[in-house]
């Protein structure tokens, strides 16, 4: 179970306002997250992964704190171990497809499926500026779950994916998962596309 | 045809380039991340050199370095370290003089860096060091290159702090810029006539090693 309560000051053209959620994940649970631009989605999944600090807030894991304001815990990004995909993709420029995945895991066998998974396994010597849009994306994917994580946050996903690809990656993804139990937080600016995936969602509106 | 002077240039600006990137790969790094006063200070005293006449920062090295008294007669009597009219002194007065041109180049390109990227590494589980020296490192290669062939050059044609702390000590601290004014003082025009054409072959081949480096660079995809 994952418990979140945070409240985050956002600068905006229209003055200050605030990001506040309070909610709860079940175990294995994958949740669309949208709402409108500038409120605060890509925040909310910096804060979870320890790469942003709230003004206040908890946030818990099976009862293992990962953040508390008024307590002074927090936890590096690096021992919450959290997947996270960039809505920018974030590909190191200067590494192939497969040392993307050698630099986050040693598990060999693990690289060659997810290679499989992504159809990337023809391209594992290319570097990033070498493949379209859609691999980057697909890339990016593999590497965040390359770490086993518990807890995977992505932020826009599939936008640069064609129809065909989004669906067939989907249904990979959907089994993947499950299978590794991951609990999934995903923004979308189209909620309608991962209806068939996700079983919660979550509207993010600021206050002023 | 003494060539002392040269070999001493050339011994010069390689220790300064590599005591240079040492020092400045872990402050170019830190200076990068965010903006406090605390910081704008330090960069401000490390671009002073660029600004300042050369004869004024070697006048203060001279005086906080001689072994009379202060901070140099401390290090004289207590490390057996005399900087003044020395090579060690010379070097000093390089790092000091040449930091700026190793610190730009690495700074910037640290800065245009997408934040994303370290962020990405974290949240792999790398640490700050492992995240510098295999992704954000690797990333800034042709300004590193820059920076480190900028900053030998200059050390190559420094003049004012070297004469201040070093003075004109042959086979110690007469580098080649020095033989260069010492030649024409005493009349040897044809000595400094190649003092000048050696220092002028050198950094023309070190300015065209550069742009060649930095044209046949593949555009990065950041831009």
């Amino acid at each position: 179970m994952i418990s979140i309560n945070i409240e985050k000051k956002l600068k905006a053209y229209s003055g200050q306002q605030w990001l506040k959620v309070n909610r709860e994940f079940a175990d294995g649970s994958i949740t669309k997250i949208h709402g409108p631009s500038g409120a605060g989605k890509t925040t909310l999944l910096k804060i979870i992964a320890g790469l942003i600090t709230p003004e206040k807030g908890i946030i818990k894991i099976d009862d293992i704190t990962w953040l508390d304001i008024s307590t002074k815990i927090s936890l590096s990004p690096q021992k919450r171990m959290v997947g996270f995909v960039f809505q920018n993709y974030a590909l190191f420029p200067n590494m192939t497809v497969r040392e993307h995945l050698e630099y986050a895991t040693k598990d060999e066998e693990w690289i060659d499926r997810l290679l499989t998974i992504g159809k990337l396994e023809t391209l594992t010597t290319h570097k990033p500026e070498h493949l379209s849009g859609g691999q980057q994306q697909r890339l990016a994917i593999l590497r965040a779950l390359a770490i086993k994580p518990k807890l995977l946050l992505m932020d826009e996903p599939f936008s640069a994916l064609d129809h065909e690809m989004k669906r067939v990656l989907i249904d990979e993804l959907e089994v993947l998962f499950a299978e590794l139990g991951l609990t999934v937080l995903i923004v979308t600016h189209n909620p309608q596309e991962l209806d068939g995936l996700c079983d919660g969602e979550l509207e993010i509106d600021t206050e002023r | 045809m003494d060539l002392t002077p040269i070999w001493l240039t050339l011994r010069l600006a390689s220790i300064t380039t590599i005591l240079l990137l040492l020092i400045c790969l872990p402050l170019a790094r830190w200076l990068s991340k965010g903006r406090s006063f605390f910081k704008i200070i330090i960069e401000a005293i490390i671009t002073m050199p660029l600004v300042l006449p050369p004869s004024v920062l070697g006048f203060y090295l001279l005086l906080a370095f001689s072994p009379q008294h202060g901070l140099g007669k401390w290090l004289y009597e207590t490390f057996d370290l005399q900087f003044v009219f020395s090579f060690q002194g010379l070097v000093l007065a390089s790092v000091i003089y040449s930091m700026p041109f190793m610190m730009g180049p690495i700074k910037s390109a640290l800065q245009q860096l997408p934040s994303s990227l370290a962020q990405a590494s974290y949240t792999l589980g790398k640490s700050e060091r492992q995240t510098f020296l295999r992704v954000l490192l690797p990333n800034i290669k042709p300004s590193l290159f820059t920076a480190m062939v900028l900053t030998f050059a200059h050390t190559l044609g420094e003049f004012g702090v070297v004469l201040m702390i070093g003075g004109n000590i042959p086979g110690i601290t007469r580098v080649a810029s020095i033989a260069v004014y010492d030649s024409v003082e005493n009349m040897d025009y044809s000595a400094a006539n190649t003092y000048s054409l050696i220092l002028f072959f050198i950094t023309f081949v070190l300015v065209i090693g550069v742009f060649i480096f930095n044209k046949t660079q593949v555009k990065s995809p950041l831009e």
